[in-house]
């Protein structure tokens, strides 16, 4: 299921000599590599991660190499121009230092969630999935529990509760409990994917063989079953990204979300929200780059979810 | 089936219970609702103690939690107990609210829905052809934009187009301050004129997002269906290419966005907390978020309530639908 590949993606066309023999080699070859080779004829992938790549380079390398510090004023209120590309916003700060700022911080946040809530999901979803009868009803009715209780009111105890905000780093820097909070959130829709991949796979054959050999549940988990779902982990991890820049924005406009002294584009938006019509440039900046951002991730999980797909080889009806 | 159905609604009972109580400790775990008001001026010994008093606020939280609970079955939902917006029925402002969000995003659901399966269904009969590539990169590109931000475009949008025709001599249409309290009025021709400038910039931007999902959702499973052994048998037994897309991909094809858009629009019950604020509609969103920041712990709770019952039932809903359409899937 190609999402968006251009027909290039699809292997069934060996038109070219150079292709032919590649394609023959397919199955000499190690299963990373095919995947490999398949993510990077996927044409929107690779843009993708290109563009990823240098958003990442100039969010966490930009600020060495950019001539006005993040802490340098200016006057107020300066339409984009050579000195300032961005412009500078409504207490004189140049706009391409806070963005890189802004950027640094939201893509700490994403990947942390990421990786946090991909974590958590997995290892409960396998173990609900593994182990059945009380750990999967236990688990199930926790995730049925989450669901029910409102995301905000969370949001809310996590942002506002200062005992939570002095475990996590004093001085008033709270991106890592915006990060904690989408992470403990996200996890819900890997955990059942997973949970209903185990609950499958976990009656094969090759997992029977490993339990006759005497392997433990643990090696069974890690070794046997987790590594025949990594392709939709991965996949669901690269969405994740996307998926968590766009709630901390949301969470940041209606005030649970990062506070200064920290920052993140989606708190520059809503800091710049009523300057849309009359200063226009400092609501699109951070705006355009959060649509980078996401835009690319997702079509980084296109590709892969496309590459990791056996059912790619077949001839489309 | 009814066996199955009675036993998911006794098990929503204690998860009901287990969550409304969590709920009230993270309520509580904000702060006191009182904290404020004591410190806005001076106040008497005894105006603290009566406000207390009359809040409930000063007995244990346990005692607090098992009163609501006891009040809440026999329809009593309490009362807001912040000074200022104190006294008011928890009960009958939740439901209002209620009613707006659901005239708000059911008109939205619907249009997103057909839209979703008829652009995903075409995407997939005419994999990679121009509509193909123009639906995946619309959707992709909705799915890439911070919802808010849309609503903030669209609503700038509307401003500049009630000026646009003000300056041509005709009334302004865009209504961004939530449909009028006291309903619409005048003719027919001037209700469908305000009944739509209140609606269709929030409906548009609710619209948006559930699209891309839905019609990228449909065109997954749609291609699917067609790549089946059992359309390519139908194929090769003769019948007609329209009938092999309709009768035999198609209706396959619709079970899974059943699925999926009967859970969403469960958890949509519980508001589109941006556009509602956004467009000041006074829906749940907006209830909710407004309990928040007063610290309304009986606000909260009747809102969790609510929105609670509308998850569990659609979940079963979406259970349920699987194993009728599908009648491989048994349930027990």
């Amino acid at each position: 299921m190609t999402e968006i590949g251009s027909p290039v993606a699809a292997p069934a066309a060996p038109t070219t000599g150079g292709e032919v023999s590649q394609f023959d080699n397919t199955a000499a070859k190690k299963q990373w590599q095919v995947i490999l080779k398949r993510f990077t004829r996927h044409k929107a992938a690779l843009v993708g991660l290109v563009m990823f790549v240098l958003l990442a380079l100039f969010a966490f390398f930009g600020g060495l190499l950019w001539k006005h510090p993040y802490t340098e004023t200016d006057r107020r209120y300066l339409p984009p121009s050579g000195d300032h590309p961005f412009g500078t916003d409504r207490l004189g700060f140049d706009m391409v230092a806070q963005i890189i700022r802004g950027m640094q911080f939201s893509l700490q946040i994403a990947i942390f969630v990421a990786v946090l809530s991909t974590v958590i999901g997995v290892v409960l979803g396998a173990l609900a999935g593994y182990m059945r009868g009380w750990v999967d009803a236990l688990i199930s009715r926790f995730i049925d529990l989450i669901l029910v209780i409102p995301g905000l009111v969370i949001a809310a105890v996590l942002v506002r509760n200062s005992f939570v905000a002095s475990v996590a780093g004093g001085g008033g820097s709270n991106w890592l409990i915006v990060a904690l909070y989408l992470g403990l959130i996200m996890w819900l829709s890997i955990a059942r994917v997973i949970r209903g991949m185990v609950l499958s796979l976990r009656e094969k054959e090759f997992v029977e063989a490993a339990r006759a050999l005497g392997a433990s549940t643990f090696r069974i988990v890690f070794r046997h079953i987790l590594p025949n779902t990594v392709d939709v982990i991965i996949v669901n991890a690269t969405l994740a990204i996307a998926q968590a820049v766009l709630l901390e924005a949301a969470l940041s406009f209606i005030g649970l979300g990062v506070q200064s002294p920290d920052t993140s584009l989606g708190l520059m938006i809503s800091l710049n929200k009523n300057e849309l019509t009359l200063h226009p440039w400092l609501f699109f900046t951070p705006f355009l780059f959060i649509v980078l951002i996401s835009l690319s991730v997702n079509f980084i999980g296109d590709g892969l979810r496309d590459a990791f797909d056996p059912r790619q080889k077949r001839v489309k009806a | 089936m009814f066996r199955y159905i009675l036993r998911r609604l006794l098990i929503s009972i204690p998860l009901l219970i287990v969550a409304s109580f969590l709920c009230f400790g993270l309520v509580n775990a904000m702060g006191d609702p009182l904290g404020e008001w004591k410190l806005q001026k001076p106040r008497t010994q005894a105006e603290i103690t009566a406000a207390y008093d009359r809040t409930g606020y000063n007995k244990p939280f346990f005692e607090r939690y098992v009163t609501w609970a006891g009040d809440f079955v026999t329809g009593d939902w309490g009362e807001s107990v912040v000074p200022g917006n104190a006294g008011k029925p928890v009960k009958e402002n939740v439901l209002d609210a209620f009613s707006v969000t659901l005239r708000l995003i059911l008109g939205a659901e619907i249009i997103a829905l057909i839209l979703g399966i008829a652009v995903g269904v075409i995407g997939a009969v005419r994999q990679y052809s121009i509509f193909d590539y123009t639906a995946t990169g619309i959707s992709f590109a909705m799915f890439s934009m911070p919802l808010f931000c849309v609503a903030l475009v669209l609503k700038a949008g509307g401003i500049q187009l009630n000026n646009w025709l003000e300056s041509l001599g005709a009334d302004r249409w865009i209504i961004t301050a939530g449909p009028p309290g006291d309903g619409f009025k005048g003719s027919i021709g001037e209700q469908i004129f305000q009944y739509s400038g209140a609606y269709v910039l929030p409906t548009i931007c609710l619209v948006v997002i559930q699209f891309a999902l839905y019609s990228r959702f449909q065109r997954a499973s749609m291609l699917e269906t067609l790549n089946a052994d059992y359309v390519r048998t139908a194929q090769a037994k003769g019948i007609s290419q329209g009938r092999a897309i309709f009768k035999h991909a198609f209706r396959n094809a619709l079970i899974p966005i059943i699925t999926v858009s009967s859970l969403n629009i469960g958890a949509n019950f519980g508001g589109a907390v941006i556009t509602e604020t956004v467009f000041g509609w006074s829906g749940m969103g907006k209830f909710l978020i407004e309990a928040i920041t007063r610290i309304e712990p009986y606000e909260v709770l009747g809102f969790m309530m609510v929105t609670a019952v509308f998850i569990i039932v659609f979940n079963l809903i979406a259970d349920v639908l699987y194993a009728v359409l599908d009648p491989r899937i048994r349930l027990d």
